[in-house]
């Protein structure tokens, strides 16, 4: 039984990685999962300089799923590299370093202060507000799109997977642009933007008064979306939103995904990614699939 | 040290209206101290995150959760009966610095539903002396009883119906409480005032914040405080409640 799948010429055990932002760098879930049972480990978004957040609350819940507004708070690039890449480099899964930013050049320079480190590849997170051309993300505009993944491959040295925003009308728009700048692969979805407000304080329930929702309820949203951008694309997909268990898993994949990431479901259960892998691996044997990648896009 | 298992519940009882006594058979016994939390998880799927409740007291094998329902996860657990499972991470946080007591005259806070994180602090914490203060909205002195057997214990009420009339710090004040360090839990309007108060008297403070979380072991960073310092984690003012705290000392955050 082969559980292999391939993107840009980097080999990944098997297709199950976690959603950046919900595993950290992987060093706190690692009390409870084995990290070189995954993939791949997905960090959190590291940006050029550290980034102190928003303000508290920043999470809340909502119903079958969550919201959250942290601001991306990280320590920056150097503290990364120092700690963050050598701790991951302990374990037998591939890494995939998402990557923020406020302007082009940002990104610019954590793409570059990666080129020389022993990570596999890059995830663009092109949700972040673009600072100097309005405010409107990256990942909101099929110009600004291509733009920043054109920029970004000409310096990268690791396969580059652009992370695509559900916030726009249509996301296969998003998804060839991003293929047509020279992306090697696109990853989603990222959160919905979402609101909760508090009818007994009278407020929002986030302090940023907006947030990402992510969870079980926005899986049928993620599913739609990755079949689309799987008819629009060649390149492969990791597909992302709301995966709960195997059965979700297989769904993105037969959807069109080469991978799958585990998100809001890691606080749900810590376990959540290993018996995703164990729960796909049962679902192969008992359905007589020999190959995994046998399974991907088989709905069309 | 913090583990992920499925806990059987011993006892549950509702002690006053809305506050519930839960006790559950679990390993997470063995390994929390005083001021430390565990992560409790629904079963409801709709309510995916699991609910950070503090650990009040500790028994042989089994810990002791005294909460208020506030919400949909807490009004499950309320329901939960002996033999139930209950699926729990813990214990979560650094708890509270017994160290910092020793050789002192100790004041240890509760304030509301901060009562209860502070009852196994007032079985363990070994202090030249040690008091502790309890506030409550009015006479319903829910673990009143459960402190006296360790510690003795003021308490005030908002309303003036049992002890001193106000807040914890105006029993210090009527009943000319002094004290070289203070540990407390409580609204955070209570905990402000004694951080005030601390830097007033410079004496120590050490206190348990709360926060909405969302994964409880230091991942996602929904838990935060800002620091008066660069946090040696995070890289900027900000420290994981879960993680770096719940307890700090009260000069080192800015609340």
């Amino acid at each position: 039984m082969n559980t292999e799948v391939k993107i840009a010429g980097v080999s990944f055990k098997n297709p199950v990685t976690v959603a950046s932002g919900t595993f950290g760098s992987g060093m706190e879930y690692s009390e409870f999962v084995d990290l070189n049972r995954l993939g791949a480990v997905t960090t959190k978004g590291v940006s050029n300089v550290p980034w102190t957040g928003n303000d508290t609350p920043r999470v809340c819940e909502v119903y079958g799923g969550m919201l959250n507004a942290i601001g991306l708070q990280n320590p920056g690039i150097e503290v990364f590299k120092n700690r963050d890449i050598p701790f991951l480099n302990k374990f037998d899964t591939k890494i995939i370093v998402n990557v923020c930013g406020k302007t082009v050049e940002d990104y610019l320079e954590v793409v570059e202060k990666l080129a020389d480190e022993p990570v596999d590849m890059l995830e663009i997170n092109v949700s972040c507000p673009n600072v100097k051309e309005g405010a409107i993300a990256f990942g909101q505009n099929a110009d600004a799109l291509f733009n920043i993944t054109n920029q970004i491959k000409k310096i990268a040295k690791q396969p580059v997977v652009m992370k695509l925003s559900p916030n726009v009308t249509r996301i296969s728009e998003m998804a060839i642009a991003a293929e047509s700048a020279g992306a090697d692969a696109i990853s989603l979805i990222n959160t919905i933007t979402g609101m909760k407000i508090d009818i007994n304080r009278r407020t929002f329930a986030l302090a940023n008064k907006t947030g990402g929702m992510s969870g079980p309820a926005i899986k049928p949203v993620a599913v739609r979306m990755v079949y689309e951008c799987a008819n629009a694309v060649k390149i492969p997909i990791i597909g992302m939103g709301g995966i709960s268990n195997y059965e979700d898993a297989i769904e993105f994949i037969m959807a069109g995904a080469t991978m799958v990431s585990v998100g809001a479901a890691n606080f749900v259960n810590p376990n959540t990614t290993i018996e995703v892998i164990e729960g796909i691996e049962n679902f192969m044997r008992e359905k007589n699939v020999s190959d995994i990648n046998d399974l991907r896009g088989c709905v069309r | 040290m913090k583990i992920s298992e499925t806990g059987k519940v011993v006892s549950q009882k509702e002690i006053t209206k809305g506050i519930f006594d839960l006790v559950i058979s679990t390993k997470i016994a063995e390994l929390s101290k005083p001021g430390q939390f565990v992560m409790v998880y629904p079963k409801d799927g709709t309510t995916i995150l699991p609910r950070p409740i503090s650990i009040a007291e500790v028994t042989s094998g089994a810990i002791r959760l005294v909460y208020r329902v506030v919400g949909k996860g807490t009004n499950e657990f309320s329901g939960l009966k002996a033999g139930d499972a209950v699926r729990l991470l813990g214990s979560v946080g650094n708890g509270f610095p017994l160290e910092k007591a020793v050789g002192k005259r100790a004041v240890l806070m509760g304030g509301g539903i901060g009562v209860p994180p502070i009852l196994e602090l007032s079985k363990e914490l070994l202090a030249s002396s040690k008091i502790a203060v309890l506030g409550y909205r009015d006479n319903d002195l829910f673990l009143k009883e459960d402190f006296d057997k360790y510690i003795e214990v003021k308490v005030a009420t908002e309303g003036g119906s049992a002890g001193t009339r106000g807040n914890v710090l105006d029993v210090l004040r009527a009943e000319h409480i002094e004290c070289d360090v203070i540990y407390a839990c409580g609204p955070m309007p209570m905990l402000r005032a004694i951080k005030k108060y601390a830097e007033e008297k410079n004496i120590e403070a050490f206190i348990s914040l709360e926060e909405r979380m969302a994964c409880g072991v230091g991942a996602c960073l929904g838990c935060v405080v800002k620091t008066k310092e660069k946090d040696h984690h995070s890289n900027v003012n900000n420290a994981r409640i879960c993680t770096e705290g719940p307890v700090f000392d009260a000069r080192e955050v800015e609340i």
